[in-house]
């Protein structure tokens, strides 16, 4: 089995965020819920670098950890999902969640938190595969088809890879090779405690 | 005329040849510099700052937060501090409560009831201090629920009925904090003209409120609050406000610029502040119960035995029976005695 990753590969991305529109249209996410965005980061100054950022998929994931009804689980290809039926919507995963990943729908009073939402690496949830239901509490299963995440698949300028992790990490060590410079797998030592040597 | 035009057409030409070349010159040099030298490094970056902030093009601000690896560091005392200082401070309070009562048994009226009673608390007192303690076991219990329900309830009630439950749990927490936030500031309102240290209270904590003697007469004189009371009572304000403030920077989240490292810092003191809350309101209850002869009836009913009265809260007794001698209203319930 695959141990799957996102890689963005900061010195490609031109911010053009068809990675956030392509993922809110294939999963029909609701208005105010980004489970992708991009950070521009030295915006308007020499090295500005844009980074697109969902969930990692972490190793050892600490949303899981915290979770205080144990909503989580990983599939066998590494990737994190939730169960939307068992989350109570406390918050805590994005207390913990080193990248933001959590979202919550505004439901009732005040701050009240609905059921968390994240990116799922277009693997759904724990319903039947493909079934009305998993698509409308997670979105579409691209996994199950066997395709890959579609923020990744569209991405323009191939900045962000979504896939194996050796195979990512290798595609991502023969550019920074043949160009010569590379800032570097973003998130990568906080996600899996690893990075890519280049 | 052809010739001059034509000179100046040279002029110019070159004048432009040079300026293209001038200003063209340096450029090779940068192109062969290695344009990611300026650019920013996550490394660097994580280093430098606890967050790595930039800027998106989405509504949602909070979302700018590129990377946030304290999460770490709060995932670390969730899972394992937490659990440690509440499973240290609640089990050892109520070991100490087993021993304590083990060697000192129930604390009786050591002259026996006068079969006459006063009045301690009024209905309101009474009110404010059910409204309190009922949200506070509610909040406790549910807020337990978040930190130890996984260990130790998800285990025999399965996950589905234990969401359903914690859902609950989590509803109750966010509703009723509002009627405890009422009943601790109503509390500090009522009270607090009879919670300022006085010098009674020094010689109450040096014989450590007569609780560790059973020699008959053991109990140092107090006011209406002795100064264990008048701890619990400080406790509960300044802790009881600790708690509503960190709680209401969780239940609105992000209101008024909260980053997530303030609501982080937030459910730290909320944890911590909680389970010393928990420890110290069971003892609380033991000593209001199961602890002393006579305590409860000062909640329950209002008024309290005169020799319970008189042995425990001897100054307040001589100051109401001074009031009752005065024509200004009664402060004793007179029963008949029992025959």
């Amino acid at each position: 089995m695959a141990r799957m990753k996102f890689l963005c590969d900061a010195d490609r991305c031109i911010e053009c965020n068809a990675c956030v529109t392509a993922c809110k249209n294939e999963h029909e996410i609701p208005w105010g819920i980004n489970r992708r965005r991009v950070v521009t980061l030295n915006d308007g100054k020499p090295g500005e670098r844009s980074v697109s950022m969902a969930c990692m998929h972490c190793t050892d994931a600490p949303c899981a950890a915290v979770c205080p009804v144990n909503c989580f689980y990983t599939t066998a290809d590494a990737v994190v999902l939730h169960n939307k039926d068992l989350c109570i919507g406390c918050g805590y995963c994005f207390y913990a969640c080193p990248f933001g990943a959590p979202q919550y729908p505004k439901v009732g009073n005040f701050g009240s938190r609905g059921k968390m939402d994240k990116c799922t690496f277009c693997a759904g949830g724990p319903e039947a595969d493909g079934s009305k239901e998993e698509y409308e509490k997670y979105g579409a299963n691209r996994l199950a088809e066997g395709k890959l995440p579609l923020c990744a698949e569209m991405c323009s300028t191939k900045a962000l890879l979504a896939g194996d992790s050796d195979v990512i990490a290798q595609i991502y060590k023969e550019r920074v090779k043949t160009r010569g410079y590379g800032s570097g797998a973003w998130g990568w030592q906080t996600a899996y405690h690893e990075t890519i040597a280049t | 005329m052809a010739r001059l035009s034509v000179a100046i057409r040279l002029i110019v030409g070159a004048l432009a040849l040079f300026c293209l070349v001038a200003l063209a010159a340096p450029r090779p040099a940068a192109a062969q510099s290695n344009p990611n030298a300026a650019a920013v490094s996550e490394q660097q970056l994580l280093n430098q700052l606890k967050v790595i902030k930039g800027l998106g093009t989405i509504p949602d601000t909070k979302s700018y937060v590129l990377e946030h690896p304290a999460g770490r560091d709060w995932r670390q005392f969730h899972t394992v501090w937490l659990k440690w200082i509440g499973g240290v401070s609640i089990l050892g309070m109520l070991a100490l409560l087993v021993v304590f009562y083990l060697w000192r048994g129930k604390i009786p009226i050591e002259s026996g009831r006068a079969g006459r009673k006063i009045v301690r608390f009024t209905g309101f007192e009474r009110f404010v201090h059910w409204l309190t303690a009922s949200t506070f076991v509610i909040l406790g219990v549910t807020g337990l629920n978040i930190t130890f329900g996984r260990a130790l309830i998800l285990p025999w009630l399965g996950p589905n009925a234990f969401s359903a439950w914690s859902e609950w749990a989590k509803y109750a927490h966010n509703y009723l904090s509002f009627a405890f936030t009422l009943g601790v500031v109503l509390m500090f309102l009522m009270w607090i003209g009879q919670n300022f240290p006085t010098k009674a209270d020094v010689d109450w904590l040096k014989r450590g409120g007569g609780m560790f003697t059973k020699r008959h007469g053991g109990h140092p004189p107090a006011w209406k609050f002795n100064a264990g009371q008048k701890l619990l009572y400080w406790f509960v304000v300044i802790g009881g406000a600790a708690m509503i403030v960190t709680g209401y920077m969780l239940i609105f989240p992000f209101y008024g610029g909260l980053t997530v490292g303030n609501m982080e810092l937030a459910s730290v003191f909320h944890g911590i502040v909680g389970v010393m809350f928990i420890a110290l309101i069971l003892a609380h209850i033991y000593i209001g119960t199961l602890g002393m002869e006579g305590a409860f009836e000062a909640m329950s009913e209002g008024d309290v035995d005169l020799n319970w009265a008189k042995e425990h809260h001897s100054l307040w007794v001589e100051e109401e029976l001074a009031r009752e001698r005065s024509p200004k209203g009664p402060g004793l319930v007179t029963s008949t005695p029992a025959e």
